[in-house]
């Protein structure tokens, strides 16, 4: 449901403007929420270290509160035993919302084909960006991120995410 | 060495062909309590179950390995004992607290009784997971959904009973992760708070548990590298090591002189920068935030380093079985002489902030201690127990790699704390860039695989110009290296301290069983004894002295 300016604009110029307008203060201000588990939880301590330094995307205020984040990042691999728990913060998380799967346990399992690891968060949660590697490069983080900027700009004020429809494994 | 032992039981145990100790499972408790307390066997190194489901020529389907070393740390004893079909025996957790965790593991995982265990429940594996997934006839790729987190209110209720809390009324529950910003990954400690003051915790681990040891028997021995990594992936090569070293122990083979020496360059180098990011770590607990640049960038530096010598930033999987994947490049030892540079730089930079620093002494000295003794009866090893005074490391009890010849020290503190156990940590960076120049300056030219190509693949060279080497090729990468039929167990100093594997080989290119005896697991079984009684913010701190690493823990 459309609130605050939109309600009250509806599609007019001002509301396009401001649309724009947001974006913008959005992409350069995500405040990312790392869930990370393993492996890939310690590339991201680079990605946030000088040499990368996400800073320079506008990234580097990451929060451990669900409550205060906009990204979710997961880094790492998840096990059954953690989806209960991925699932809960990221239904913590107020709308709009964005999530990256970093690396290949986090997209498929990777190489852990076996009784304990969770195939994929996508089964779990809905995912907006997608990294390979394993783990991936700090480039590639700060990649997906550029990538979810780019969501964030071809994507209007009016559109409410939290209608989005998604239906995991663990949704009853 | 083990007299009382064999002189009480000479009539009850048989050696078997690999040097364990067979015994009747109704003596296992007895033969503990002689070694423990006569022979003075008192750390127990590991537990672990085998399943002998495809092997027909054993008395039973089950048996159980215990692996001991005497005060000395220098003679290790196997004991094993066949489990009939009540799948029963006693549980040894009375005599080592160590064998608490251990024992449920064996539970979980292979579904074998302890009786007299305090807490016999699960531990790697959720609540609503049905079946012993280590068990050979437990499809590897049967997952199971969990729905739900447990409670963990069932052993926090007698946990608060034994310390005279009937009620609950005045305590506040906290859960200390799994998704915690200070539980350094997926590791969960529920407490109960009087005030700041934790009454009593209880920890819960299992949530980075992703199939080490069921994926190993699915695969080849250099297959299983890449999964080694993924262990303690501080310090990958430290375990490609471990492993590699283990496997060439079955196999009976010595290295080539230059692949030692790269071994020890290499995995003290491993060493340095698993150091580098646990004290990193444990500075920005703290608060103490330009301390982890000044820690983490060196770090940096030594990916770019192993970049160029193995292909990967952090996983690098350079080991093989009998050697390694590259030899040196160009301009090594130029690119390691800049790392060790950075890193003293960054050490020395970040003691200058800290060493004389109040808080920083008030924040870690006589906080999260741990007595040698418990320490040992635990299974604390590496910076832990050295932190409390107990000189046992690998590199000197038991040296492999020529590490008898290198000059070095081993780290020591006396009171076990937490300033203890970060010190001991900065000493031994130093230490192992001590026994890096060594070792370039010794650094012999030569082969860096053992020259037998059942083991080594063949020069590239000779795989595409003659059929004997396109052979060779072929089958080491379709069977794998044929390993003959073991069970063996060996170590080395990790970056944790005694990081072993114990194998179980058939014979054939894929192990039977791999169990590897990680040393965080014994020190996270320790954390919630040792933090009852302190607040919240120290328990933060103990955890990250602790370096517990989850990959290796929960494997
Ligand atoms: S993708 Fe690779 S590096 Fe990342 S968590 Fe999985 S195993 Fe570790």
């Amino acid at each position: 449901m459309a609130v605050g300016a939109e309600a009250i604009f509806g599609e007019s110029l001002i509301t396009t403007k401001l649309d724009s307008a947001i974006s913008w203060a959005r992409e350069s201000s995500m405040w990312p929420y790392v869930f990370g588990t393993a492996c890939c939880a310690i590339e991201f301590m680079s990605v946030a270290s000088s040499k990368y330094d996400i800073s320079r995307f506008g990234a580097e205020v990451v929060r451990f509160s669900p409550r205060q984040a906009d990204l979710l990042i997961i880094a790492g691999t998840v096990s059954y035993k953690q989806a209960p728990i991925l699932k809960k913060i990221y239904d913590q998380m107020s709308e709009p919302k964005w999530v990256i799967s970093a690396g290949a346990c986090a997209c498929s399992g990777g190489f852990y084909d076996n009784y304990t690891t969770l195939q994929g968060i996508d089964s779990i949660i809905p995912v907006d960006v997608y990294v390979a590697g394993c783990p991936p490069r700090p480039e590639a983080f700060l990649d997906a991120l550029l990538e979810v900027q780019k969501i964030q700009a071809s994507q209007s004020l009016l559109e409410d995410r939290a209608k989005r429809i998604f239906k995991g494994v663990l949704d009853v | 060495m083990s007299k009382s032992f064999k002189e009480q039981f000479k009539t009850s145990y048989s050696v078997d062909a690999y040097g364990a100790f067979v015994l009747d499972k109704a003596l296992i408790f007895k033969a503990f309590q002689t070694l423990l307390e006569e022979d003075n066997y008192t750390f127990l190194v590991d537990i672990t179950a085998i399943d002998y489901l495809h092997v027909k020529t054993q008395p039973e389907r089950f048996a159980v390995v215990y692996l001991l070393r005497d005060q000395n740390f220098q003679n290790l004893i196997t004991i094993k004992t066949y489990i009939d079909s009540s799948l029963a025996t006693q549980s040894v957790t009375p005599l080592f607290k160590s064998a608490n965790w251990a024992e449920r593991e064996i539970w979980d995982q292979y579904g074998i009784h302890f009786k007299n265990h305090p807490n016999l429940k699960r531990i790697l594996n959720h609540k609503e997971f049905v079946g012993h997934p280590l068990r050979k006839d437990y499809p590897i790729t049967q997952g199971q959904l969990c729905h739900q987190s447990d409670t963990l209110m069932d052993e926090m209720t007698p946990r608060l009973k034994s310390k005279g809390y009937t009620s609950h009324e005045d305590l506040m529950f906290l859960n200390l992760g799994p998704a915690h910003p200070a539980s350094h990954g997926t590791i969960r400690t529920f407490v109960a708070l009087d005030g700041e003051n934790i009454t009593s915790a209880v920890s819960e681990i299992g949530y980075l548990h992703r199939g080490f040891e069921k994926s190993c028997e699915n695969h080849t021995y250099n297959q299983i590298i890449p999964y080694t990594d993924r262990l303690n992936y501080c310090s990958a090569i430290l375990n490609n090591i471990a492993y590699a070293h283990a496997v060439e122990g079955i196999l009976g083979v010595d290295l080539p002189e230059r692949a030692k020496f790269i071994r020890v360059i290499i995995g003290e180098l491993s060493r340095i920068i698993d150091h580098l990011v646990c004290l990193a770590a444990i500075l920005v607990d703290m608060g103490a935030l330009t301390n982890y640049w000044y820690l983490y960038n060196p770090r940096e530096k030594v990916y770019d380093l192993l970049s160029k010598l193995t292909g990967a930033r952090l996983t690098n999987s350079y080991m093989r079985i009998g050697g390694m994947s590259y030899d040196l490049y160009d301009g090594f030892e130029h690119d390691l002489k800049v790392c060790l540079k950075e890193i003293q730089q960054g050490v020395s930079d970040t003691l200058k902030l800290i060493e004389h620093n109040r808080i920083f002494h008030d924040r870690t000295q006589n906080v999260g201690i741990i007595s040698k003794e418990d320490a040992i009866n635990r299974g604390l090893s590496g910076p832990n127990l050295r932190a409390c005074g107990v000189p046992y490391d690998l590199r000197v009890t038991a040296p492999y790699y020529h590490y008898e010849t290198f000059d070095f020290d081993i780290a020591l503190g006396s009171v076990g704390d937490v300033y203890d156990r970060m010190m001991v940590r900065f000493e031994e960076i130093k230490q192992s860039t001590r026994i890096i120049h060594q070792a370039m300056q010794r650094l012999p030219e030569g082969a860096i695989c053992v020259q037998d190509h059942a083991i080594s693949l063949p020069p590239k060279k000779e795989v595409y110009s003659n059929i004997e080497g396109l052979m060779n090729q072929f089958k080491l990468i379709y069977e794998g290296v044929k390993v003959p039929a073991s069970e063996y167990y060996r170590a080395i100093e990790g970056g944790n301290g005694e990081l072993g594997f114990f194998i179980v080989s058939d014979g054939s290119g894929t192990p039977y069983k791999v169990k590897v005896r990680p040393p965080c697991f014994y020190a996270m079984a320790a954390y919630p004894r040792i933090i009852e009684g302190s607040m919240i913010a120290d328990a933060v701190l103990t955890l990250g002295s602790l370096n517990i690493i989850a990959g290796e823990l929960d494997r």
